[in-house]
């Protein structure tokens, strides 16, 4: 297992950067927020789901009912129903571990996996466990650090969340390069900058989805045909 | 109350997270449409994901949006040229922090 993780190691370096400094700035907004140790450190065990955790601390803030909780909930993390769908045949080889792997599945984790998966000629189970197990404790860290050091930071810290960002973009461009038709790309971008343009930045999620279903499923016969052919 | 609201939060989010596993992995084999989506599902999220993470970005407005276009560049074409994540994901971010800090006030 040990060896397991050295070799996992490196895979994660990328989402380290970027849980270590979204995860520091979470937990120094959930100081900033007057919210105690345990509720950050709880979401991050817990919920483990970035963009949902931000949102939280204002729910918790001024609460709002359960129900309004959980469908904000749905809505902010139901494009994770997607990433599953990946794995469906893989995980049910990984007896007990599947769990934690289903749990953890959150976007960057996904996408470390997605890559992994195309080299063939690795222990998937141990490997994949790894990689999650890892990618979480570097979220959980984050959150710790964050709240630990408050409001005496040292240097200044504004941008850093564009780890992020670099981390998808550059994933983005490994698919391309790795996929021999792209308009699944084109459909994804295309999808959500309508979506943005038309039903605006907070709601688009849900339409973006639905757009990129609809787009996929329509030029199915396409896009295998030319995995196919080429 | 809080503990409570983040239990709901957890539960929604692994239930959604576990979902195609309890819809599609009962079966023998995963239906075809499924795993075409499986396949095809990620290049296409991944997109989203980007516009996702810039969509409070006004593209008129200047001063956020031209340091954004500037490091996502950095970002990209140091990873077409070199293909080291850790190398782009670095230099697109100080890149990104300098821009926002020092020149784009």
């Amino acid at each position: 297992m040990k060896r397991v993780f050295r070799s996992a190691f490196p895979l994660t370096i990328p989402v380290l950067l970027g849980y270590i400094s979204v995860g520091i700035a979470f937990g120094l907004l959930v100081v900033k927020s007057d919210l105690d140790l345990w509720v950050a450190l709880l979401m991050s065990v817990l919920v483990y789901a970035g963009a949902m955790q931000f949102l939280a601390i204002q729910l918790l803030v001024n609460p709002v009912s359960i129900l309004q909780v959980a469908i904000i909930t749905l809505f902010v993390n139901i494009r994770h129903l997607f990433y599953g769908l990946s794995f469906i045949d893989l995980f049910k080889t990984f007896g007990i571990k599947k769990h934690y792997m289903i749990f953890a599945l959150t976007d960057e984790t996904y996408s470390l996996l997605c890559a992994i998966a195309l080299k063939e000629d690795v222990d998937q189970e141990n490997l994949f466990f790894a990689v999650s197990f890892l990618n979480q404790l570097y979220w959980i860290t984050g959150t710790l650090i964050g709240y630990l050091i408050g409001s005496w930071l040292v240097f200044d810290t504004t941008g850093i969340e564009f780890a992020m960002t670099a981390l998808f973009v550059v994933i983005f461009i490994e698919q391309w390069l790795g996929y021999k038709d792209h308009r699944p790309s084109l459909i994804g971008l295309g999808s959500s900058l309508i979506a943005v343009m038309v039903f605006g930045p907070k709601n688009m999620i849900l339409p973006a989805m639905v757009m990129i279903l609809i787009g996929l499923m329509g030029s199915k016969s396409l896009i295998e045909s030319k995995e196919v052919h080429l | 109350m809080t503990f409570i609201l983040i239990l709901v939060m957890a539960l929604v989010t692994y239930l959604i997270r576990i979902s195609p596993f309890i819809l599609f992995g009962k079966h023998q084999k995963t239906p075809l449409w499924v795993t075409y989506l499986g396949k095809y599902l990620p290049p296409a999220v991944m997109s989203m994901l980007i516009i996702y993470s810039l969509k409070d970005i006004n593209p008129m407005d200047y001063i956020h949006s031209l340091p954004v276009l500037i490091a996502i560049l950095t970002t990209g074409v140091l990873h077409l040229w070199k293909r080291n994540n850790l190398l782009s994901i670095i230099s697109g971010t100080v890149v990104y922090m300098m821009l926002i800090q020092k020149v784009f006030i």
